[in-house]
């Protein structure tokens, strides 16, 4: 799909705000700080990048995106709706009984989704496998997954990195939320992930480390051609809670309840921006 | 120990989750040996002021429960005792290999203490809600399964836990129970408690169940069905004659629990009844064999009908043998 980087840069300002709204409107609070991380990246995927149709969600020759971090739901519902795949008013329910839209991903409730996630570090091999089957029958399609720093903590995490090396799954690209936060804090402190380029390149991945608050370079590194047959590894260095002063660059941004206040000043700064 | 045993009544009215907060700092003080471990979720369950008081005695895996359980029974072996805290969901499915070949197969003395069971974790759905966990855990010899009931249950519980020579597996929830103890009781690992008298039928419930189950009782009085209500905590082990001329007294039987009805504690009643030849009508409640959908939790409870009005409900279709 072709659209302009002026466009492009719109459409990642209202998948910030819909994060905004419906964390402002969600009574118990959400998981805000790693939503508001994926506003470019997922506008980047869903109107530029990623070969999707809204009208034929099950087309046989779609690239398949997988959201291993299911608790990013927030803003993959609000870039899936803005696409076309269901009503922009679905949102509005979010989190509350039975809802099309959750916390987590409900592959039976959200149409259009490749698979239910939520539990941190399975998506990365269910991504594998795609790619693998895709591999097998040549087809042209890709595989793109999200995952998250916390992720990397988990051991089935690194048996999928292993394995998409080793298979050389160049139809495989993985963004890396590194928002250099899980929880309880900083990744850094808790389990240390550095230095993870290396740890890549030793696994056999084609690394590429950009901004990921930076759609020409986010779009720059989906394009790039990986050499060797190697899956690509796009490091977004992202900043947790990203657009909601109070809480940015902050754990206390993970699962957060909005004021109305603070809602209000961070959709006004997106307005101007 | 039977000092130790013995409930206090500053646990009543906490959550099952906040009274394991509070006497895990306790335990810790009288036993330096008590380490606790997390996996990026120590907050949730409730660790935090054991951190404060003992940060040396603390470690956070990060977010990889498996390497959580492996060590918790590495630790054992440097004479420690370990309490491996993180959501039922996990410790029972992602971690599960790690509790029954490193753990219970070892019969080390890790403590496992699991929040946010059942359907407690509403809005965040299927991949969060844990309904196999205590057939999982069942399942693995020498494992002790308790799922108290409230704060004050907890805090005794997990006092028992301590003593106990073995691994133990602790299903707490996230929400606030419903008060079931508002004094001090006998708490004894395996004991059945019946904490409400009937004879028109017999309600056997456990965890956060039991409290809605009480309140089922009372909704069930109003039309006058005399139900009696039994607190099964420990679910394993359980001793079948500690059940038998109870279960003869009544004529119809129900299990309640937020479980799978397949292999949770309605299974361990029914193999009770079947193999003591009891001629009892008998029906497990509970989730039937689903995955469950998200939504806030007392919605939740009313849409499958484990609130008092959905027991009550179902206790009286099963009566009327619809
Ligand atoms: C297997 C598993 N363990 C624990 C959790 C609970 N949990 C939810 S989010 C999270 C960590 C959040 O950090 P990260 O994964 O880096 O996400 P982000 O910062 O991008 O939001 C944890 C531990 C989970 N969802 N799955």
């Amino acid at each position: 799909m072709n659209t302009s980087l002026e466009e492009l840069k719109k459409i990642s300002k209202l998948i910030r705000e819909d994060i905004i709204v419906t964390g402002r409107d969600c009574e118990v609070g959400v998981h805000l700080g790693g939503n508001l991380t994926l506003a470019e990246i997922m506008a980047v995927l869903f109107f530029s990048v990623a070969n999707v149709d809204p009208e034929n969600p099950d087309w046989e020759a779609r690239d398949r995106i997988i959201l291993s971090k299911g608790h990013g739901n927030l803003a993959l519902s609000s870039a899936m709706a803005r696409r076309g795949f269901f009503p922009l008013e679905e949102l509005q329910h979010f989190d509350t009984f039975n809802s099309m839209l959750s916390m987590h991903i409900d592959k039976h409730r959200m149409p259009g989704v490749e698979i239910s996630s939520g539990s941190l570090g399975h998506g990365l091999s269910i991504a594998v496998g795609a790619a693998l089957g895709g591999k097998m029958d040549a087809a042209g399609w890709n595989v793109y997954c999200i995952i998250s720093d916390g992720e990397l903590n988990e051991g089935s995490t690194w048996e999928a990195i292993l394995s998409a090396g080793h298979f050389k799954l160049d139809n495989l690209t993985v963004i890396l939320d590194r928002n250099m936060f899980t929880i309880e804090g900083a990744t850094e402190d808790n389990l240390s992930l550095e230095p993870l380029g290396d740890k890549f390149r030793a696994f056999k991945w084609h690394l590429i480390e950009v901004d990921g608050h930076d759609l020409e370079a986010l779009l720059n590194a989906f394009e790039e051609n990986t050499p060797d047959g190697k899956p690509k590894m796009i490091i977004a260095n992202t900043i947790k809670g990203r657009g909601l002063p109070s809480v940015e660059g902050k754990a206390s941004s993970h699962f957060y309840r909005i004021s109305k206040e603070d809602a209000e000043e961070a959709l006004a700064m997106l307005k101007s921006s | 120990m039977k000092e130790n045993n013995q409930i206090q009544s500053r646990f009543v009215g906490l959550s099952s989750r906040e009274a394991f907060g509070k006497v895990i700092v306790e335990l810790g003080e009288q036993n330096e040996n008590i380490v606790a471990l997390s996996a990026d979720l120590a907050d949730s369950v409730k660790l935090n002021d054991f951190i404060k008081k003992f940060p040396d005695r603390f470690i956070n895996f990060g977010v990889a429960e498996q390497n959580m359980m492996g060590a918790a029974a590495g630790l054992t072996l440097a004479g420690k005792i370990p309490f491996a805290c993180t959501y039922a969901v996990f410790s029972s499915m992602r971690a599960c290999e790690q509790v029954r070949t490193d753990i219970a197969y070892n019969g080390l003395p890790v403590k496992i203490v699991s929040t946010h069971s059942g359907i407690s974790f509403g809005v965040a759905g299927a991949t969060h809600q844990a309904i196999e966990d205590i057939g999982i855990y069942r399942s693995m010899a020498g494992m002790t399964v308790i799922s108290p009931a409230d704060g004050v249950e907890t805090a005794a519980v997990i006092r028992a836990a301590v003593d106990l020579d073995g691994p133990v597996y602790v299903r707490l929830s996230r929400v606030k129970e419903k008060t079931v103890y508002n004094q001090d009781f006998d708490y004894a690992i395996g004991k059945p408690d019946l904490v409400r008298s009937g004879s028109d039928v017999l309600l056997i419930a456990t965890g956060a169940q039991v409290g809605e189950t009480l309140d089922a009782a009372e909704l069930l009085a109003e039309q006058s069905v005399a139900a009696g209500v039994l607190n099964v905590s420990t679910i394993k082990p359980i001793n079948p004659s500690d059940f038998v001329d109870l279960l003869t007294d009544f004529p119809v039987v129900l299990t309640i629990e937020q479980h799978n009805v397949i292999n949770g504690l309605g299974s361990a009643i029914a193999e009770i009844i079947a193999e003591n030849n009891l001629n009892i009508r008998f029906k497990r409640h509970g989730l039937y064999d689903i995955f469950t959908t998200s939504g806030p939790y007392q919605e939740l409870l009313a849409y499958y009908q484990l609130d008092p009005k959905g027991i009550h409900d179902t206790v009286i279709r099963f009566l009327d043998g619809i």
